[in-house]
């Protein structure tokens, strides 16, 4: 048995005969050539094949991986088009007399070098792209049939680096596992592995071309592979592995089915995220909506304050891609642990109890109209939801909903167009808990923060380690607090959600339903195992 | 002729997909676009050229347009530029 290691993708297990994929060696004519005019009709064909190939790419590569994966044929597809790279091909056919192929060749693999040489990661990345398209065009002259490479049975695939479109070729029924000297975790090779569910390896050094037809194992969760495993760990493994696929099939079968309890009670599983980077993960996981989007991601990934329009692009973007389900956003959060240099805030001696949230944006309203303009112009494109952070009294939700209104107004009568939307606030200090009756009156939607809730109702800091044998995530006070909310919402018609952590703790799941809770927002991953519990809990019945 | 100049945000600089679709969009015009980045510049009808300058965040551009269409073109750019980079 051999053990190699290498960077993992995802935790899964993979077994089956290795298959060394060689990338093909292209025999090119570098002598030269008489019939110039038929060498640069023949660059013309070839690169029209190549530009179109580069949809049809496009269109697998959004069926098998999603749209960030796809959109790299998109770039490509520019670049082919692109009118100097063609330009200085045709130069080297006629001022050269040379063949197609060598002209791609040497003009291609210049663009390559320049991009290779730039000081900018991303830039020099982009070197492998034009190597990627310059051998598309070589393919088409010299008709390369490059499918037939993978071999006919199922296997793990093994090569020095996996191009966008060569992962994007190959044949995914075929495909067991990926294992690849070079690659990182960006690569599009790993985001067809995620995409797929494939266990897959990147950066293995050891790889070897003796392992081809060899039976292996990739252990994603140990980061290795077994080349001719022993018997006992073939079994382990093969056992951990029929697990996996056990509850991925349970997983499977529940996306689409509603979270409905025997009885028939219903709930929302909404998924907690982040920035749109986040997005694929919400349909990928079956979520019904967002509960929090935590709006933090503008703010955070730029040198000086957004303005308006970055922040409408970005609010649009996720509303757009998500509609008709409902995406509640959450406005600014910054302070407490989340500082940014352009807010110039003080430091101060107790953050969480200090200036943040709301707090800011009710003092700094220039800085917070900007962004309620921004979502309300968002809100025309999709089901949005508003959500105030850090409320304690009705006079903050009052002033904040009256400059929410302004907005509205201004935005009108600049002829701007604004959607249904539902308001909303975060209940995460006793005190709106206390004050749930009032704040109600005012609400759409309460969402539950019970991160913050328990923090302050405990008064144990959540950081700190030395506390954990006080610490208690199942408090009587918060369960009795997150009762006291959703009684006090309902009696108002408002509708009460759990966005903290505590709502994808599977232990209380069954309390949460029996509380009244009308939606859970978690983790996205936590979805359907939480549709699972909700699925087979009865409350018709006392609680077991 | 037109101009303007734009500091860019984009953590990433001018990168290869919204270059390409701005790209794009400049090929709608009829009027020469043309970006300077310090003593360098290219035409923004070609997409290596464009990736090629290198244009980072922080960076700050000129864009130069000059054509019979040049005031929707420049005000179509600068909005183009401000949303996506």
């Amino acid at each position: 048995m051999v053990v190699a290691t290498g960077k993992s993708i995802l935790n899964g297990i993979a077994i089956g005969k290795i298959k060394i994929y060689k990338a093909p060696v292209y025999d090119i004519y570098e002598g030269i050539v008489e019939d110039i005019e038929r060498e640069v009709e023949r660059f013309n064909e070839a690169i029209e094949k190549a530009i179109a190939d580069q949809s049809v790419l496009y269109e697998k590569a959004l069926k098998d991986a999603g749209e960030e994966s796809a959109a790299i044929f998109e770039a490509h597809q520019m670049m082919l088009e692109d009118e100097d790279l063609q330009d200085s091909t045709r130069e080297i056919i006629t001022e050269q007399k040379r063949g197609a192929e060598y002209a791609t060749k040497t003009a291609f693999d210049n663009y390559a070098q320049m991009f290779a040489e730039m000081d900018d990661p991303y830039m020099q990345a982009r070197s492998a792209d034009l190597i990627d398209i310059e051998a598309t065009v070589l393919d088409f002259l010299l008709g390369n049939d490059t499918s037939s490479m993978q071999g006919t049975e199922p296997s793990i695939l093994v090569a020095e680096d996996l191009a966008p479109s060569e992962t994007v070729k190959l044949d995914k029924s075929l495909l067991l596992g990926m294992i690849t000297r070079e690659g990182s975790a960006n690569s599009h090779t790993a985001i067809l592995a995620r995409s797929m569910n494939l266990p897959s390896l990147i950066q293995c050094k050891e790889i070897d071309d003796s392992w081809d037809g060899k039976l292996a194992i990739i252990d994603g969760y140990n980061s290795c592979v077994y080349i001719e495993p022993t018997k006992e760990l073939l079994k382990t493994l093969t056992a951990k592995h029929d697990e996996d696929v056990r509850k991925l099939a349970l997983l499977e079968e529940l996306k689409g089915k509603p979270s409905t309890t025997l009885d028939g009670t219903s709930v929302h599983i909404y998924a907690n995220i982040g920035g749109p980077s986040d997005l694929g993960f919400v349909n990928e996981n079956d979520a019904e909506g967002v509960g929090l989007f935590r709006s933090e991601f503008v703010y955070l990934n730029s040198k000086e304050e957004p303005t308006e329009e970055q922040q409408f692009a970005a609010y649009k973007r996720v509303v757009e891609t998500l509609a008709p389900k409902q995406v509640i956003i959450r406005t600014c959060d910054i302070g407490a642990d989340k500082t940014i240099d352009y807010m110039n805030l003080d430091k101060e001696e107790n953050p969480a109890l200090g200036f943040r949230a709301i707090r800011i944006c009710l003092t700094r309203k220039d800085f917070f109209k900007k962004q309620l303009r921004a979502l309300l112009r968002a809100s025309a494109y999709g089901n949005m939801g508003i959500m105030f952070p850090m409320i304690i009294s009705k006079w903050e939700l009052m002033e904040a909903k009256a400059l929410l209104k302004e907005c509205e107004d201004e935005l009108k009568a600049e002829g701007h167009k604004i959607g249904k939307y539902e308001l909303g606030i975060m209940i995460e200090t006793p005190a709106a808990v206390l004050c749930a009756d009032d704040l109600a009156e005012e609400c759409d939607f309460f969402s539950l923060g019970t991160n913050d809730l328990t923090q302050y109702t405990c008064a144990i800091d959540r950081q700190n380690a030395k506390l954990e044998r006080f610490s208690d995530t199942h408090h009587p006070a918060v369960l009795k607090s997150i009762q006291m909310t959703i009684d006090a919402g309902h009696r108002h018609g408002t509708w009460v959600g759990i966005c903290g952590e505590l709502g994808a703790d599977p232990t209380l799941t069954e309390t949460f339903l029996r509380m009244g809770v009308d939606e859970l927002s978690v983790n996205p991953k936590s979805v359907l195992p939480l549709r699972k519990i909700v699925r087979s809990v009865d409350l018709s019945k006392p609680e077991a | 002729m037109k101009e303007f100049t734009f500091t860019v945000t984009d953590p990433l600089g001018i990168h290869a997909r919204p270059a390409g679709i701005l790209v794009k969009e400049a090929k709608k015009y009829n009027s020469s676009i043309t970006l300077y980045k310090g003593d360098k510049s290219c035409d923004m009808r070609k997409l290596l050229a464009l990736m090629g300058l290198a244009v980072k965040q922080g960076d700050e551009v000129t864009i130069k347009i000059e054509g019979d269409d040049e005031e929707e073109c420049a005000a179509a750019i600068e909005k183009f530029m401000k949303e996506n980079f």
